[in-house]
């Protein structure tokens, strides 16, 4: 019995050291563009939600799908999406604007990275509230490679 | 082919957001690539891109080198009378280009 409880024991030793350390949860990559939009303001990490691959063959164009989740009447609605690349050459990647009020914020499109980075999505509220989520991708083909 | 291709629901519902698919095809050229001479490629993207539906924006979008080539949008809008929607964009070399679809709201 004794030998047993050692055994599974190291089992979840041995478990807990292959998980890599991840960043935390609430913890945003430094990007000055990021930082120069949030402008000292503290982003909520919750409603706004970021699917990417973890891993993307393709760097040229990487899928990727951005949701906000409602509802949000009677209160602000989403004004501004924008994307932002940890290493990409150009970091603001794109801005969604929304000038009418819209119970459903979702958006797709196809993306390019440079390189395993972290892609941050922040949404802006009318109210100037602003929701943040971050999402690490492993790129094997980096999507800022010259053809030749 | 085509400079866009559009979808959206044949039939949408009053007062409902519907899916809008948007495909434009364009090099979205990074400035980070050379010729075969080796000569720098000039960047050449998508900057803005504006949805309007009945002459009301309800859309815009504002992309960089970072979105793929040919980009490719989906976002919802809310179906709120029968009309048209104007789809506009300017690349960095200033050519624009333009598209439409009708709304059937029934």
């Amino acid at each position: 019995m004794k030998r047993r409880r050692l055994i599974q024991g190291a089992g979840a030793l041995a478990l807990v050291a292959c998980v890599p350390a991840r960043a935390a949860d609430n913890a945003l990559p430094s990007i000055p563009a990021l930082s120069a939009f949030l402008a000292g303001r503290t982003p909520r990490f919750e409603r706004i939600r970021l699917e990417l691959p973890s891993i993307a063959d393709n760097g040229f164009a990487v899928p990727m799908k951005l949701t906000v989740e409602g509802p949000f009447a009677p209160g602000p609605y989403v004004k501004t999406l924008r994307l932002f690349s940890e290493t990409n050459p150009v970091p603001a990647m794109a801005a969604f604007e929304f000038p009418l009020p819209l119970e459903r914020i979702e958006i797709e499109s196809r993306i390019r990275l440079a390189g395993a980075q972290q892609v941050v999505a922040v949404a802006e509220m009318t109210d100037g509230r602003v929701y943040a989520t971050a999402r690490e991708v492993i790129v094997t083909l980096a999507g800022c490679m010259d053809g030749t | 082919m085509p400079d866009a291709r559009i979808n959206i629901p044949s039939k949408v519902a009053r007062g409902e957001p519907f899916p809008v698919k948007l495909q434009i095809r364009h090099p979205m050229e990074t400035g980070y690539r050379t010729d075969d001479v080796g000569k720098g490629i000039a960047r050449n993207v998508i900057r803005t891109l504006t949805c309007r539906y009945n002459g009301e924006v309800v859309f815009a979008a504002q992309l960089s080198s970072g979105i793929a080539a040919n980009p490719f949008l989906s976002f919802f809008v809310v179906a709120r009378a029968p009309g048209e929607m104007i789809f506009e964009w300017i690349d960095d070399a200033g050519v624009k280009g333009s598209d439409r679809v009708d709304v059937n709201v029934a």
